[in-house]
């Protein structure tokens, strides 16, 4: 499988994209999620003319501003490494990824960066209505970003919509409305921009509880943490509902993923969902892969061995026959490019079909070992776990501060403070697990069944991703120190209620 | 064309102020600026010139296509 290609280095890029993207991570969900809450706010000032509300929103819209300033432009690095590490996968995608980061780039972008300049600097010097609108304009500016980042990765986990061109060596978009609107897009969408929100609610929730410890701020801290809670509490019972629906798209179309989240080797029918070690829910797998009971869920070995019966009707093929059509496709593509260069079109066009009638295995010609088909099954069984686990908790969690502020004893129940507080870090930790679960789960490959990583990089040396990671790592880490010291300091400060 | 030409002024006049007035308001936004400034420079003038050049880059559109395609027929089993 490595034979040209040096498996540190694939590693090495790995990490690389996996450092930008996690730490690119850590500043969209606070951006969305504190979006809607000061949205809120800032709405209930112009319903109640009430100036509490207005320097309560001010308040969270400086954090939002910290955060802000200090992801932007994060994510394009990123983008950097498409180029340079990943220049195979560039190539080969087209404009099925152009597209929508153009998309994004374009008008998301622009959307957020004007409305932000009204939401901050517009205060007394345009009408509260349109303030107003510019706030909320923001956060959907940042969501419709976050729409098309999403757009791209779910074509990674389920290429749909396009047509390989031997002569271009790339996909082509023919259905734009498949790529868009991809049921596994959609639901992504929804299961990453709630999930969001709840980290936007914790953070609000643990910085209030802050101020409640130090006994400060105990009107603007009781009223945020109470909008909060209600934004996460219906955001969480959402994310979990999302969180199922996208599993049945995982059973659907990257069943390798699914059994490596529940590190099930042997499938059969009547499935049980384990929650740790030997307990499991009866049946309650086979319901979240097939809507049934008894439907059948294929483990790691039946993936690899094929020989069941698809939800379709078909059979399922083997690795090895996988193989045999991935090999076979890229010869045609061989076949194909020879064929152009001496001008034998009859040639070319049989060389297209048969690439097409094994395009869709393409990728598996360039898996020797089927084992390599089988990702990490430790690490997505317990991040699996840590995520579910923390997506149940978040509920409790928004349901016992909604309950203590409805019997009036909020303020009072220091053991919640301290939980609120302890709370932020868990909810990062939510977020950034299931990231890894959905692109650990996607390995070896960069595009699903298309494209593994080993075809997908560019030849570097070793030397120069060590470098670049490093680099990466450093200045990462003073950005986030920097940040963290910023939030801390306007946090400390306060909000500004003298005018409430 | 004349009260065209005022309304444009006028609109143009009421955005720069606005950003002027802005700009020159904010306390924390100058440390959030400085920041942003420093990190895009890094970005765009150190790591973008001397570490993430694109890999095709220099190559015409037929010799991307010629040279993936050989990757991608070379590294197969």
């Amino acid at each position: 499988m490595f034979e040209s290609i040096d498996g540190a280095m694939i590693d090495w890029s790995r990490a690389q994209f996996a450092l930008t993207a996690m730490y690119h991570w850590l500043f969209v969900p606070l951006t969305l999620g504190l979006a809607v809450i000061m949205g809120v706010m800032e709405s209930l000032y112009v319903i109640t003319n009430n100036d509490f509300w207005k320097n309560a929103a001010k308040f969270w819209m400086k954090l939002f501003g910290i955060n802000f300033a200090v992801g932007v432009a994060t994510g394009l690095i990123l983008e950097f490494q498409f180029g340079t590490n990943w220049s195979n996968y560039s190539w080969f995608v087209g404009d099925i990824f152009g597209a929508p980061l153009a998309i994004e780039g374009i008008v998301a972008f622009f959307m957020e960066a004007t409305f932000i300049a009204v939401m901050f600097f517009g205060w007394n010097k345009v009408g509260r209505g349109f303030h107003l609108a510019s706030t909320w304009l923001t956060g959907l500016g940042a969501t419709f970003s976050a729409w098309w980042i999403l757009v791209a990765n779910s074509w990674m986990q389920y290429p749909v919509g396009m047509v390989f061109n031997p002569e271009t060596v790339r996909n082509e978009m023919v259905n734009f409305f498949d790529v868009a609107f991809s049921p596994v897009a959609v639901t992504k969408f929804f299961h990453t921009v709630l999930s969001s929100w709840i980290v936007g609610a914790v953070f609000v929730v643990g910085v209030s509880a802050w101020f409640l410890m130090r006994k400060r701020e105990k009107e603007f801290a009781l009223a945020s943490m109470k909008i909060a809670s209600f934004i996460g509490l219906f955001a969480a019972l959402i994310t979990a509902f999302t969180g199922d629906h996208s599993a049945y798209q995982v059973a659907k179309h990257q069943p390798m993923k699914l059994a490596a989240m529940e590190a099930l080797y042997e499938g059969g029918t009547h499935e049980g969902l384990t929650v740790v070690g030997e307990l499991k829910i009866p049946g309650m797998l086979s319901v979240l892969a097939t809507r049934n009971m008894e439907g059948y869920v294929p483990g790691i070995n039946n993936i690899l061995l094929g020989n069941y019966i698809l939800p379709d009707g078909t059979q399922a093929l083997s690795v090895t026959e996988k193989i045999q059509r991935g090999d076979k496709a890229i010869a045609a593509l061989a076949d194909f490019r020879e064929a152009k260069e001496e001008g034998r079109e009859s040639d070319m066009l049989q060389a297209q079909d048969v690439l097409d009638e094994n395009m869709s295995y393409f990728g598996y010609g360039y898996i020797d070992n089927p084992n390599d088909l089988v990702p990490n099954v430790w690490l997505l069984f317990w991040t699996f776990r840590i995520m579910v686990g923390l997506g149940m908790y978040f509920i409790l969690f928004f349901a016992m501060i909604l309950f203590l502020a409805w019997r009036h004893k909020l303020s009072k129940t220091k053991w919640m403070h301290w939980i609120g507080l302890w709370s932020i870090p868990l909810a990062y930790i939510a977020s950034q697990t299931g990231w890894i679960v959905a692109e650990v789960g996607r390995q070896p490959w960069a595009i699903q069944d298309l494209l593994p990583v080993n075809a997908a990089i560019s030849k570097l040396s070793t030397g120069e991703v060590q470098t670049t990671f490093f680099i990466f790592l450093i200045l990462f880490t003073v950005l986030l120190i920097a940040e963290i010291g910023i939030m801390v300091k306007a946090i400390k400060k306060g909000p500004d209620m003298a005018e409430s | 064309m004349y009260e065209e030409n005022t309304m444009l002024k006028r609109a143009f006049i009421f955005i720069w102020e606005f950003y002027r007035d802005g700009f020159k308001s904010m306390t924390l936004g100058r440390t959030l600026w400085f920041l942003i400034l420093i990190k895009l420079f890094i970005m765009f003038f150190i790591l973008k010139i001397f570490f993430f050049s694109p890999y095709l880059k220099g190559k015409t559109t037929e010799e991307k296509q010629e040279y993936v395609s050989g990757e991608l027929i070379n590294r197969a089993n």
